[in-house]
Protein backbone atom coordinates (compact mmCIF):
# COMPACT_ATOMS: atom_id res chain seq x y z
CA UNK A 1 0.00 0.00 0.00
CA UNK A 2 1.14 3.54 -0.72
CA UNK A 3 2.39 5.33 2.37
CA UNK A 4 -0.28 7.67 3.72
CA UNK A 5 2.08 10.61 3.42
CA UNK A 6 2.57 9.93 -0.32
CA UNK A 7 -1.12 10.29 -1.14
CA UNK A 8 -2.41 13.35 -2.93
CA UNK A 9 -5.19 15.35 -1.31
CA UNK A 10 -7.63 14.01 -3.91
CA UNK A 11 -6.64 10.41 -3.09
CA UNK A 12 -6.70 10.99 0.66
CA UNK A 13 -10.21 12.43 0.49
CA UNK A 14 -11.40 9.23 -1.17
CA UNK A 15 -9.59 7.07 1.36
CA UNK A 16 -11.18 8.97 4.22
CA UNK A 17 -14.67 8.71 2.72
CA UNK A 18 -14.21 4.97 2.01
CA UNK A 19 -12.92 4.51 5.57
CA UNK A 20 -9.69 2.94 4.24
CA UNK A 21 -8.00 4.92 7.00
CA UNK A 22 -9.03 7.52 9.56
CA UNK A 23 -8.20 11.21 9.76
CA UNK A 24 -6.33 10.37 12.94
CA UNK A 25 -4.12 7.83 11.14
CA UNK A 26 -3.48 10.27 8.30
CA UNK A 27 -2.55 13.04 10.73
CA UNK A 28 -0.39 10.74 12.84
CA UNK A 29 1.55 9.61 9.76
CA UNK A 30 2.37 13.24 8.99
CA UNK A 31 3.23 14.10 12.59
CA UNK A 32 5.64 11.13 12.66
CA UNK A 33 7.23 12.34 9.42
CA UNK A 34 7.67 15.85 10.86
CA UNK A 35 9.20 14.40 14.02
CA UNK A 36 11.91 12.55 12.09
CA UNK A 37 12.54 15.18 9.41
CA UNK A 38 12.27 18.59 10.95
CA UNK A 39 15.68 18.64 12.59
CA UNK A 40 17.32 18.28 9.17
CA UNK A 41 14.92 20.37 7.05
CA UNK A 42 13.75 23.04 9.55
CA UNK A 43 10.51 23.41 7.58
CA UNK A 44 8.28 23.82 10.65
CA UNK A 45 8.95 26.57 13.17
CA UNK A 46 6.08 25.43 15.36
CA UNK A 47 4.63 21.94 14.99
CA UNK A 48 1.18 21.78 16.65
CA UNK A 49 0.65 18.02 17.16
CA UNK A 50 -1.94 18.29 19.95
CA UNK A 51 -4.09 20.68 17.96
CA UNK A 52 -3.70 18.46 14.88
CA UNK A 53 -4.89 15.35 16.72
CA UNK A 54 -7.81 17.24 18.24
CA UNK A 55 -8.88 18.48 14.80
CA UNK A 56 -8.41 15.02 13.27
CA UNK A 57 -10.60 13.50 15.99
CA UNK A 58 -13.35 15.99 15.21
CA UNK A 59 -12.96 15.20 11.49
CA UNK A 60 -13.34 11.48 12.17
CA UNK A 61 -16.53 12.15 14.13
CA UNK A 62 -17.96 14.16 11.22
CA UNK A 63 -16.84 11.62 8.62
CA UNK A 64 -18.44 8.82 10.65
CA UNK A 65 -21.77 10.61 10.40
CA UNK A 66 -21.29 10.97 6.65
CA UNK A 67 -20.69 14.70 7.07
CA UNK A 68 -17.58 16.75 6.52
CA UNK A 69 -16.26 19.60 4.41
CA UNK A 70 -14.24 19.72 1.21
CA UNK A 71 -10.98 19.23 3.12
CA UNK A 72 -12.26 17.08 5.97
CA UNK A 73 -9.33 15.41 7.74
CA UNK A 74 -6.66 16.72 5.34
CA UNK A 75 -3.48 17.70 7.24
CA UNK A 76 -1.94 20.99 6.09
CA UNK A 77 0.98 23.20 7.03
CA UNK A 78 0.45 26.94 7.53
CA UNK A 79 3.02 29.56 6.60
CA UNK A 80 3.97 31.60 9.67
CA UNK A 81 2.63 34.74 7.99
CA UNK A 82 -0.98 33.64 8.64
CA UNK A 83 -2.37 34.57 12.05
CA UNK A 84 -3.60 31.49 13.87
CA UNK A 85 -5.67 32.07 16.98
CA UNK A 86 -3.86 30.81 20.06
CA UNK A 87 -0.76 29.72 18.11
CA UNK A 88 2.42 31.75 17.87
CA UNK A 89 2.68 33.76 14.65
CA UNK A 90 5.89 35.68 14.08
CA UNK A 91 6.40 36.01 10.30
CA UNK A 92 9.72 34.40 11.35
CA UNK A 93 10.91 37.72 12.75
CA UNK A 94 12.49 38.29 16.16
CA UNK A 95 10.42 41.46 16.49
CA UNK A 96 7.21 39.43 16.80
CA UNK A 97 8.69 37.21 19.53
CA UNK A 98 5.96 35.21 21.21
CA UNK A 99 3.10 36.99 19.40
CA UNK A 100 0.02 34.83 19.84
CA UNK A 101 -2.93 36.15 17.83
CA UNK A 102 -6.35 36.43 19.40
CA UNK A 103 -7.91 36.10 15.95
CA UNK A 104 -7.68 33.83 12.91
CA UNK A 105 -6.80 34.88 9.34
CA UNK A 106 -9.69 34.59 6.89
CA UNK A 107 -7.81 32.15 4.64
CA UNK A 108 -7.02 29.72 7.47
CA UNK A 109 -10.52 30.13 8.94
CA UNK A 110 -11.87 29.07 5.51
CA UNK A 111 -9.66 25.94 5.62
CA UNK A 112 -10.73 24.95 9.13
CA UNK A 113 -14.40 25.52 8.27
CA UNK A 114 -14.00 22.88 5.55
CA UNK A 115 -12.42 20.39 7.96
CA UNK A 116 -8.68 20.78 7.29
CA UNK A 117 -6.23 19.82 10.06
CA UNK A 118 -3.38 22.13 11.13
CA UNK A 119 -0.04 20.32 11.51
CA UNK A 120 1.89 23.44 12.46
CA UNK A 121 3.42 26.74 11.37
CA UNK A 122 5.91 26.74 8.52
CA UNK A 123 9.17 28.62 8.19
CA UNK A 124 9.54 31.55 5.76
CA UNK A 125 11.90 34.41 4.99
CA UNK A 126 11.52 37.12 7.65
CA UNK A 127 8.34 39.06 6.79
CA UNK A 128 8.39 37.14 3.48
CA UNK A 129 11.39 39.17 2.31
CA UNK A 130 13.72 36.82 0.51
CA UNK A 131 14.05 34.26 -2.26
CA UNK A 132 15.90 31.52 -0.39
CA UNK A 133 14.41 31.28 3.11
CA UNK A 134 17.80 32.29 4.50
CA UNK A 135 16.51 35.46 6.20
CA UNK A 136 14.27 33.65 8.73
CA UNK A 137 14.99 34.36 12.40
CA UNK A 138 14.54 30.61 12.93
CA UNK A 139 17.30 29.70 10.48
CA UNK A 140 17.22 28.50 6.87
CA UNK A 141 15.03 25.72 5.51
CA UNK A 142 16.82 22.99 3.59
CA UNK A 143 15.48 21.77 0.24
CA UNK A 144 14.76 18.02 0.34
CA UNK A 145 16.22 17.84 -3.19
CA UNK A 146 19.99 17.52 -3.61
CA UNK A 147 22.20 17.72 -6.66
CA UNK A 148 23.04 14.36 -8.20
CA UNK A 149 26.10 12.96 -6.46
CA UNK A 150 26.34 15.79 -3.94
CA UNK A 151 25.08 16.34 -0.43
CA UNK A 152 25.48 20.13 -0.54
CA UNK A 153 22.55 21.80 1.17
CA UNK A 154 20.29 23.62 -1.28
CA UNK A 155 17.76 26.36 -0.57
CA UNK A 156 14.03 25.57 -1.00
CA UNK A 157 13.33 28.98 -2.54
CA UNK A 158 11.56 31.76 -0.72
CA UNK A 159 9.85 33.30 0.85
CA UNK A 160 7.51 30.29 1.25
CA UNK A 161 10.46 27.92 1.69
CA UNK A 162 8.96 26.05 4.65
CA UNK A 163 5.81 25.47 2.63
CA UNK A 164 7.63 24.20 -0.47
CA UNK A 165 10.05 21.98 1.47
CA UNK A 166 7.31 20.50 3.68
CA UNK A 167 5.11 19.65 0.68
CA UNK A 168 8.02 18.16 -1.29
CA UNK A 169 9.26 16.11 1.69
CA UNK A 170 5.75 14.78 2.49
CA UNK A 171 5.55 16.61 5.82
CA UNK A 172 2.04 17.84 4.90
CA UNK A 173 -0.40 17.23 2.05
CA UNK A 174 -0.48 20.89 1.07
CA UNK A 175 0.44 24.24 2.54
CA UNK A 176 -0.64 27.83 2.58
CA UNK A 177 1.83 30.34 1.17
CA UNK A 178 1.94 33.98 0.15
CA UNK A 179 3.38 35.67 -2.93
CA UNK A 180 4.45 39.31 -3.18
CA UNK A 181 7.07 38.99 -5.93
CA UNK A 182 7.25 35.26 -6.57
CA UNK A 183 7.20 33.76 -3.07
CA UNK A 184 4.79 30.95 -3.99
CA UNK A 185 5.93 30.18 -7.53
CA UNK A 186 9.71 30.34 -7.13
CA UNK A 187 9.86 27.97 -4.12
CA UNK A 188 7.38 25.64 -5.84
CA UNK A 189 9.59 25.56 -8.95
CA UNK A 190 12.79 24.64 -7.11
CA UNK A 191 11.14 21.89 -5.02
CA UNK A 192 9.13 20.18 -7.78
CA UNK A 193 5.77 21.28 -6.39
CA UNK A 194 2.78 23.19 -7.77
CA UNK A 195 2.15 26.73 -6.54
CA UNK A 196 -0.48 29.22 -7.60
CA UNK A 197 -0.72 32.90 -6.79
CA UNK A 198 -4.29 33.86 -7.63
CA UNK A 199 -5.40 37.23 -8.94
CA UNK A 200 -4.94 40.09 -6.46
CA UNK A 201 -8.21 40.24 -4.53
CA UNK A 202 -9.14 36.58 -4.91
CA UNK A 203 -8.03 35.66 -1.37
CA UNK A 204 -8.58 37.85 1.64
CA UNK A 205 -5.45 39.40 3.11
CA UNK A 206 -7.12 39.81 6.50
CA UNK A 207 -4.99 38.30 9.26
CA UNK A 208 -1.93 37.81 7.04
CA UNK A 209 1.12 39.71 8.27
CA UNK A 210 1.40 42.54 5.73
CA UNK A 211 4.52 43.02 3.59
CA UNK A 212 3.51 45.08 0.51
CA UNK A 213 -0.24 45.47 0.56
CA UNK A 214 -0.78 46.24 -3.15
CA UNK A 215 1.13 43.08 -4.15
CA UNK A 216 0.55 40.45 -1.41
CA UNK A 217 -1.69 37.49 -2.23
CA UNK A 218 -2.19 34.13 -0.54
CA UNK A 219 -2.25 30.85 -2.42
CA UNK A 220 -1.51 27.14 -1.99
CA UNK A 221 1.52 24.93 -2.61
CA UNK A 222 0.65 21.30 -3.30
CA UNK A 223 2.02 18.23 -5.09
CA UNK A 224 -0.44 18.19 -8.00
CA UNK A 225 -2.38 20.73 -10.04
CA UNK A 226 -5.62 19.09 -8.89
CA UNK A 227 -4.62 19.44 -5.22
CA UNK A 228 -3.74 23.11 -5.76
CA UNK A 229 -7.21 23.61 -7.28
CA UNK A 230 -8.89 21.90 -4.33
CA UNK A 231 -7.01 24.12 -1.86
CA UNK A 232 -7.49 27.41 -3.69
CA UNK A 233 -11.20 26.68 -3.98
CA UNK A 234 -11.43 26.81 -0.19
CA UNK A 235 -8.87 29.56 0.46
CA UNK A 236 -10.47 32.07 -1.93
CA UNK A 237 -13.44 34.10 -0.73
CA UNK A 238 -14.92 37.54 -0.62
CA UNK A 239 -14.24 39.06 2.76
CA UNK A 240 -15.80 42.32 3.95
CA UNK A 241 -12.81 42.69 6.31
CA UNK A 242 -10.48 43.21 3.30
CA UNK A 243 -11.77 45.95 1.01
CA UNK A 244 -9.44 44.77 -1.76
CA UNK A 245 -10.95 41.29 -1.80
CA UNK A 246 -13.34 40.97 -4.72
CA UNK A 247 -17.02 40.30 -4.46
CA UNK A 248 -17.05 37.60 -7.13
CA UNK A 249 -18.15 34.00 -7.07
CA UNK A 250 -15.23 31.56 -6.76
CA UNK A 251 -15.45 29.29 -9.83
CA UNK A 252 -15.27 25.50 -9.62
CA UNK A 253 -11.50 25.13 -9.97
CA UNK A 254 -11.57 21.37 -9.53
CA UNK A 255 -13.89 21.03 -12.50
CA UNK A 256 -11.54 23.15 -14.63
CA UNK A 257 -8.52 20.88 -14.07
CA UNK A 258 -9.37 18.19 -16.61
CA UNK A 259 -10.72 20.36 -19.40
CA UNK A 260 -7.62 20.27 -21.62
CA UNK A 261 -6.21 23.00 -23.82
CA UNK A 262 -7.93 22.39 -27.17
CA UNK A 263 -8.95 25.71 -28.62
CA UNK A 264 -6.73 27.75 -26.31
CA UNK A 265 -4.01 30.06 -27.55
CA UNK A 266 -0.89 30.28 -25.42
CA UNK A 267 1.39 33.29 -25.62
CA UNK A 268 5.19 33.15 -25.55
CA UNK A 269 6.62 36.54 -24.55
CA UNK A 270 9.80 37.25 -26.47
CA UNK A 271 11.12 39.61 -23.79
CA UNK A 272 11.44 36.70 -21.35
CA UNK A 273 14.29 35.34 -23.47
CA UNK A 274 16.73 37.29 -21.31
CA UNK A 275 20.39 37.66 -22.21
CA UNK A 276 22.48 34.91 -20.68
CA UNK A 277 19.49 32.62 -20.16
CA UNK A 278 20.65 29.12 -19.20
CA UNK A 279 20.31 26.78 -22.20
CA UNK A 280 18.51 24.17 -20.10
CA UNK A 281 15.86 26.74 -19.09
CA UNK A 282 15.40 27.72 -22.73
CA UNK A 283 15.11 24.02 -23.67
CA UNK A 284 12.55 23.35 -20.93
CA UNK A 285 10.48 26.30 -22.08
CA UNK A 286 10.55 24.95 -25.65
CA UNK A 287 9.50 21.54 -24.36
CA UNK A 288 6.52 23.22 -22.68
CA UNK A 289 5.57 24.79 -26.00
CA UNK A 290 5.70 21.38 -27.72
CA UNK A 291 3.62 19.72 -25.01
CA UNK A 292 0.89 22.31 -25.33
CA UNK A 293 0.95 22.14 -29.13
CA UNK A 294 0.63 18.36 -28.97
CA UNK A 295 -2.35 18.73 -26.65
CA UNK A 296 -4.13 20.95 -29.18
CA UNK A 297 -3.25 24.49 -28.10
CA UNK A 298 -2.21 27.20 -30.53
CA UNK A 299 1.04 29.00 -29.77
CA UNK A 300 1.60 32.67 -30.49
CA UNK A 301 4.52 34.98 -29.81
CA UNK A 302 3.52 38.03 -27.79
CA UNK A 303 5.38 41.12 -26.71
CA UNK A 304 5.57 42.51 -23.17
CA UNK A 305 7.96 45.40 -23.83
CA UNK A 306 8.14 46.73 -20.26
CA UNK A 307 9.21 43.42 -18.74
CA UNK A 308 12.74 44.59 -17.89
CA UNK A 309 11.36 47.43 -15.77
CA UNK A 310 9.22 45.19 -13.56
CA UNK A 311 11.95 44.20 -11.14
CA UNK A 312 13.40 47.69 -10.53
CA UNK A 313 9.93 49.18 -10.08
CA UNK A 314 9.03 46.32 -7.75
CA UNK A 315 12.06 47.21 -5.62
CA UNK A 316 10.55 50.65 -5.14
CA UNK A 317 6.92 49.69 -4.56
CA UNK A 318 7.54 46.71 -2.27
CA UNK A 319 10.04 48.37 0.12
CA UNK A 320 7.96 51.57 0.20
CA UNK A 321 4.85 49.70 1.27
CA UNK A 322 6.89 47.50 3.61
CA UNK A 323 8.45 50.49 5.38
CA UNK A 324 4.96 51.81 5.98
CA UNK A 325 3.46 48.45 7.07
CA UNK A 326 6.39 47.64 9.36
CA UNK A 327 6.17 50.97 11.16
CA UNK A 328 3.71 49.27 13.51
CA UNK A 329 6.48 47.22 15.16
CA UNK A 330 7.47 49.67 17.85
CA UNK A 331 7.73 47.56 20.99
CA UNK A 332 4.49 48.93 22.41
CA UNK A 333 1.62 46.69 21.38
CA UNK A 334 3.19 43.30 20.71
CA UNK A 335 6.41 41.37 20.40
CA UNK A 336 9.88 42.41 21.38
CA UNK A 337 10.78 45.49 23.42
CA UNK A 338 14.31 46.73 24.08
CA UNK A 339 15.02 49.38 26.70
CA UNK A 340 15.83 52.96 25.76
CA UNK A 341 16.48 56.20 27.59
CA UNK A 342 13.32 57.73 26.11
CA UNK A 343 10.47 56.56 23.93
CA UNK A 344 12.32 57.25 20.64
CA UNK A 345 15.39 55.31 21.67
CA UNK A 346 13.11 52.50 22.88
CA UNK A 347 11.64 52.36 19.34
CA UNK A 348 15.06 52.56 17.71
CA UNK A 349 16.63 49.90 19.90
CA UNK A 350 13.64 47.56 19.60
CA UNK A 351 13.61 47.82 15.82
CA UNK A 352 17.39 47.48 15.59
CA UNK A 353 17.33 44.29 17.65
CA UNK A 354 14.12 42.90 16.19
CA UNK A 355 14.60 43.19 12.42
CA UNK A 356 17.14 41.22 10.40
CA UNK A 357 19.52 42.68 7.80
CA UNK A 358 17.31 42.21 4.73
CA UNK A 359 14.26 43.69 6.44
CA UNK A 360 16.28 46.70 7.63
CA UNK A 361 17.64 47.23 4.14
CA UNK A 362 14.13 47.28 2.69
CA UNK A 363 12.72 49.52 5.42
CA UNK A 364 15.50 52.01 4.70
CA UNK A 365 15.03 51.89 0.92
CA UNK A 366 11.29 52.33 1.44
CA UNK A 367 11.77 55.20 3.85
CA UNK A 368 14.17 56.87 1.41
CA UNK A 369 11.87 56.62 -1.63
CA UNK A 370 8.91 57.91 0.36
CA UNK A 371 10.81 60.72 2.07
CA UNK A 372 10.05 64.36 1.36
CA UNK A 373 10.86 65.36 -2.21
CA UNK A 374 11.35 61.81 -3.52
CA UNK A 375 7.77 60.47 -3.68
CA UNK A 376 7.14 61.54 -7.30
CA UNK A 377 10.54 60.44 -8.55
CA UNK A 378 10.28 56.95 -7.07
CA UNK A 379 6.95 55.62 -5.78
CA UNK A 380 4.70 57.51 -8.19
CA UNK A 381 7.04 56.73 -11.09
CA UNK A 382 7.02 53.03 -10.18
CA UNK A 383 3.21 52.98 -9.97
CA UNK A 384 3.11 54.53 -13.46
CA UNK A 385 5.46 51.84 -14.72
CA UNK A 386 3.00 49.33 -13.27
CA UNK A 387 0.32 50.79 -15.51
CA UNK A 388 2.60 50.21 -18.51
CA UNK A 389 3.32 46.63 -17.42
CA UNK A 390 -0.41 46.02 -16.98
CA UNK A 391 -1.13 47.50 -20.44
CA UNK A 392 1.42 45.13 -21.99
CA UNK A 393 -0.50 42.21 -20.51
CA UNK A 394 -3.89 43.67 -21.47
CA UNK A 395 -2.89 43.83 -25.13
CA UNK A 396 -1.28 40.38 -25.05
CA UNK A 397 -4.47 38.93 -23.58
CA UNK A 398 -6.45 40.28 -26.52
CA UNK A 399 -4.69 37.61 -28.57
CA UNK A 400 -3.96 34.78 -26.14
CA UNK A 401 -5.67 32.96 -23.25
CA UNK A 402 -2.59 32.40 -21.10
CA UNK A 403 1.14 33.02 -21.21
CA UNK A 404 3.90 30.43 -20.75
CA UNK A 405 7.33 31.34 -19.31
CA UNK A 406 10.02 29.71 -17.18
CA UNK A 407 9.39 30.22 -13.44
CA UNK A 408 12.99 30.83 -12.40
CA UNK A 409 16.28 31.64 -14.13
CA UNK A 410 17.80 28.43 -12.74
CA UNK A 411 17.41 25.50 -10.34
CA UNK A 412 17.84 25.59 -6.54
CA UNK A 413 21.13 27.14 -5.48
CA UNK A 414 23.25 26.27 -2.47
CA UNK A 415 22.94 27.90 0.94
CA UNK A 416 25.00 31.08 1.08
CA UNK A 417 25.63 31.05 -2.68
CA UNK A 418 23.69 34.26 -3.41
CA UNK A 419 23.47 36.05 -0.10
CA UNK A 420 26.41 38.39 -0.78
CA UNK A 421 24.77 40.83 -3.20
CA UNK A 422 21.14 41.90 -2.63
CA UNK A 423 20.53 42.71 -6.31
CA UNK A 424 21.79 39.27 -7.40
CA UNK A 425 19.31 37.66 -5.00
CA UNK A 426 16.50 39.91 -6.30
CA UNK A 427 17.13 38.66 -9.86
CA UNK A 428 15.64 35.30 -8.87
CA UNK A 429 12.23 36.92 -9.18
CA UNK A 430 12.79 38.25 -12.70
CA UNK A 431 10.10 36.05 -14.31
CA UNK A 432 7.59 36.09 -11.46
CA UNK A 433 7.51 39.71 -10.32
CA UNK A 434 5.71 41.13 -13.40
CA UNK A 435 2.68 39.07 -12.43
CA UNK A 436 2.43 40.73 -9.01
CA UNK A 437 2.98 44.18 -10.49
CA UNK A 438 0.00 43.61 -12.82
CA UNK A 439 -2.04 41.78 -10.15
CA UNK A 440 -2.53 38.74 -12.40
CA UNK A 441 -2.80 35.06 -11.49
CA UNK A 442 0.35 32.98 -11.97
CA UNK A 443 1.12 29.32 -11.42
CA UNK A 444 4.31 27.25 -11.38
CA UNK A 445 4.13 23.62 -12.49
CA UNK A 446 7.00 21.12 -12.23
CA UNK A 447 8.26 20.44 -15.74
CA UNK A 448 11.45 18.43 -15.39
CA UNK A 449 14.86 18.15 -13.81
CA UNK A 450 17.94 20.29 -14.35
CA UNK A 451 21.29 18.86 -15.43
CA UNK A 452 22.04 18.77 -11.69
CA UNK A 453 19.04 16.49 -11.07
CA UNK A 454 16.98 19.13 -9.27
CA UNK A 455 13.50 20.37 -10.23
CA UNK A 456 12.60 23.15 -12.65
CA UNK A 457 9.21 24.72 -13.19
CA UNK A 458 7.25 26.45 -15.92
CA UNK A 459 5.07 29.43 -15.15
CA UNK A 460 1.63 30.16 -16.53
CA UNK A 461 0.19 33.66 -16.39
CA UNK A 462 -3.54 34.23 -16.75
CA UNK A 463 -6.07 36.97 -17.30
CA UNK A 464 -7.44 38.67 -14.19
CA UNK A 465 -9.67 36.25 -12.25
CA UNK A 466 -9.10 33.47 -14.78
CA UNK A 467 -7.33 30.94 -12.57
CA UNK A 468 -9.41 28.24 -14.28
CA UNK A 469 -7.40 28.47 -17.50
CA UNK A 470 -4.19 28.13 -15.48
CA UNK A 471 -5.48 24.91 -13.92
CA UNK A 472 -6.44 23.56 -17.37
CA UNK A 473 -3.08 24.37 -18.93
CA UNK A 474 -1.14 23.42 -15.80
CA UNK A 475 -2.67 19.96 -15.76
CA UNK A 476 -1.63 19.39 -19.38
CA UNK A 477 1.98 20.34 -18.61
CA UNK A 478 1.97 18.19 -15.48
CA UNK A 479 0.69 15.18 -17.43
CA UNK A 480 3.14 15.68 -20.30
CA UNK A 481 6.12 16.13 -17.98
CA UNK A 482 5.14 12.99 -16.06
CA UNK A 483 5.60 12.59 -12.32
CA UNK A 484 8.96 13.78 -11.01
CA UNK A 485 10.92 11.21 -9.08
CA UNK A 486 10.54 11.71 -5.33
CA UNK A 487 13.57 13.32 -3.69
CA UNK A 488 15.69 10.62 -2.07
CA UNK A 489 15.05 10.63 1.69
CA UNK A 490 18.34 11.70 3.31
CA UNK A 491 16.65 13.76 6.00
CA UNK A 492 14.77 11.30 8.21
CA UNK A 493 16.38 10.35 11.49
CA UNK A 494 16.60 6.60 12.05
CA UNK A 495 13.46 5.60 13.96
CA UNK B 1 27.08 56.90 -5.22
CA UNK B 2 23.41 57.83 -4.68
CA UNK B 3 23.40 58.06 -0.90
CA UNK B 4 26.08 59.26 1.47
CA UNK B 5 26.67 58.40 5.10
CA UNK B 6 24.70 61.41 6.40
CA UNK B 7 21.67 60.41 4.31
CA UNK B 8 21.82 56.86 5.64
CA UNK B 9 21.82 58.25 9.18
CA UNK B 10 18.92 60.61 8.43
CA UNK B 11 16.84 57.84 6.85
CA UNK B 12 17.58 55.46 9.71
CA UNK B 13 16.41 58.13 12.12
CA UNK B 14 13.19 58.61 10.13
CA UNK B 15 12.65 54.83 10.14
CA UNK B 16 13.37 54.65 13.88
CA UNK B 17 16.20 52.16 13.38
CA UNK B 18 19.33 52.41 15.51
CA UNK B 19 22.33 51.59 13.32
CA UNK B 20 26.00 51.16 14.20
CA UNK B 21 28.81 52.94 12.36
CA UNK B 22 29.76 49.61 10.73
CA UNK B 23 26.17 49.07 9.55
CA UNK B 24 25.95 52.63 8.23
CA UNK B 25 29.02 52.01 6.07
CA UNK B 26 27.64 48.77 4.65
CA UNK B 27 24.17 50.27 4.09
CA UNK B 28 25.69 53.23 2.25
CA UNK B 29 27.10 50.77 -0.32
CA UNK B 30 24.00 48.56 -0.49
CA UNK B 31 21.41 51.31 -0.71
CA UNK B 32 23.45 53.12 -3.36
CA UNK B 33 23.72 49.88 -5.33
CA UNK B 34 19.97 49.32 -5.22
CA UNK B 35 19.12 52.94 -6.06
CA UNK B 36 21.60 53.02 -8.97
CA UNK B 37 19.97 49.84 -10.26
CA UNK B 38 16.40 51.23 -10.05
CA UNK B 39 17.56 54.42 -11.82
CA UNK B 40 17.05 52.57 -15.14
CA UNK B 41 13.39 53.54 -14.81
CA UNK B 42 14.44 57.04 -15.89
CA UNK B 43 14.63 55.63 -19.44
CA UNK B 44 10.84 55.48 -19.62
CA UNK B 45 8.74 58.56 -20.28
CA UNK B 46 5.76 58.29 -17.94
CA UNK B 47 4.62 61.90 -18.18
CA UNK B 48 1.31 60.89 -19.81
CA UNK B 49 0.71 57.74 -17.75
CA UNK B 50 -1.66 57.42 -14.81
CA UNK B 51 -0.37 55.48 -11.80
CA UNK B 52 -1.89 52.02 -11.40
CA UNK B 53 -4.46 51.80 -8.64
CA UNK B 54 -6.18 48.47 -9.14
CA UNK B 55 -6.15 45.25 -11.17
CA UNK B 56 -9.76 45.23 -12.28
CA UNK B 57 -12.15 48.15 -12.38
CA UNK B 58 -13.97 48.09 -9.09
CA UNK B 59 -15.82 50.83 -7.26
CA UNK B 60 -14.56 51.32 -3.77
CA UNK B 61 -16.60 49.34 -1.32
CA UNK B 62 -18.15 51.20 1.55
CA UNK B 63 -19.72 49.59 4.55
CA UNK B 64 -22.46 50.99 6.74
CA UNK B 65 -21.18 53.38 9.35
CA UNK B 66 -21.85 51.03 12.21
CA UNK B 67 -19.79 49.70 15.09
CA UNK B 68 -18.98 46.09 14.19
CA UNK B 69 -16.12 45.34 16.51
CA UNK B 70 -14.66 46.39 19.84
CA UNK B 71 -15.06 45.77 23.54
CA UNK B 72 -12.07 43.44 23.52
CA UNK B 73 -9.47 45.43 25.45
CA UNK B 74 -8.06 42.29 27.06
CA UNK B 75 -7.42 40.75 23.60
CA UNK B 76 -5.74 43.93 22.41
CA UNK B 77 -3.46 44.11 25.44
CA UNK B 78 -2.73 40.40 25.55
CA UNK B 79 0.51 40.53 23.54
CA UNK B 80 1.87 43.83 24.85
CA UNK B 81 5.34 43.78 26.44
CA UNK B 82 4.18 45.99 29.34
CA UNK B 83 0.66 46.88 30.49
CA UNK B 84 -0.84 48.43 33.57
CA UNK B 85 -4.50 48.69 34.50
CA UNK B 86 -5.80 48.43 30.94
CA UNK B 87 -3.11 50.67 29.42
CA UNK B 88 0.02 50.12 27.31
CA UNK B 89 3.05 51.30 29.24
CA UNK B 90 5.80 53.25 27.41
CA UNK B 91 8.82 55.23 28.64
CA UNK B 92 7.94 58.72 29.85
CA UNK B 93 6.94 60.94 26.88
CA UNK B 94 5.99 64.23 28.55
CA UNK B 95 8.37 65.98 30.94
Amino acid sequence: MTKLTDLTIAEAREGLRDKSFSARELTQAHLAAIETANEALNAYVLPTPERALEMAKASDARLKKGEGGTLEGIPLGIKDLFCTKGFRTTACSHILDGFTPTYESTVTANLWAEGAVMLGKLNNDEFAMGSSNETSYYGPVINPWQRRGSNAKLVPGGSSGGSSAAVAARLCMGATATDTGGSIRQPAAVTGTVGIKPTYGRCSRWGIVAFASSLDQAGPIARTVEDAAILLQVMASHDPKDTTSVDMKVPDYEAAVGKGVKGLTIGIPKEYRVPGMAPEIEALWQKGVEWLKDAGAKIKEVSLPHTKYALPSYYIVAPAEASSNLARYDGVRYGLREKGSDVTSMYENTRAAGFGQEVKRRILIGTYVLSAGYYDAYYLKAQKVRTLIKRDFDSAFEEVDAILTPTTPGPAFALGEKSGDPVEMYLNDIFTVTVNMAGLPGMSVPAGLSSEGTPLGLQLIGKPFDEETLFRVGRVIEAAAGPLAKPHDWWSKAA
Amino acid sequence: MSVDRATVRRIARLARLAITEEEAGRLEQELSGILDWVAQLDEIDTSAVEPMTRVAAMTMKKRKDEVTDGFCAADILKNAPQVDDGYFVVPKVVE
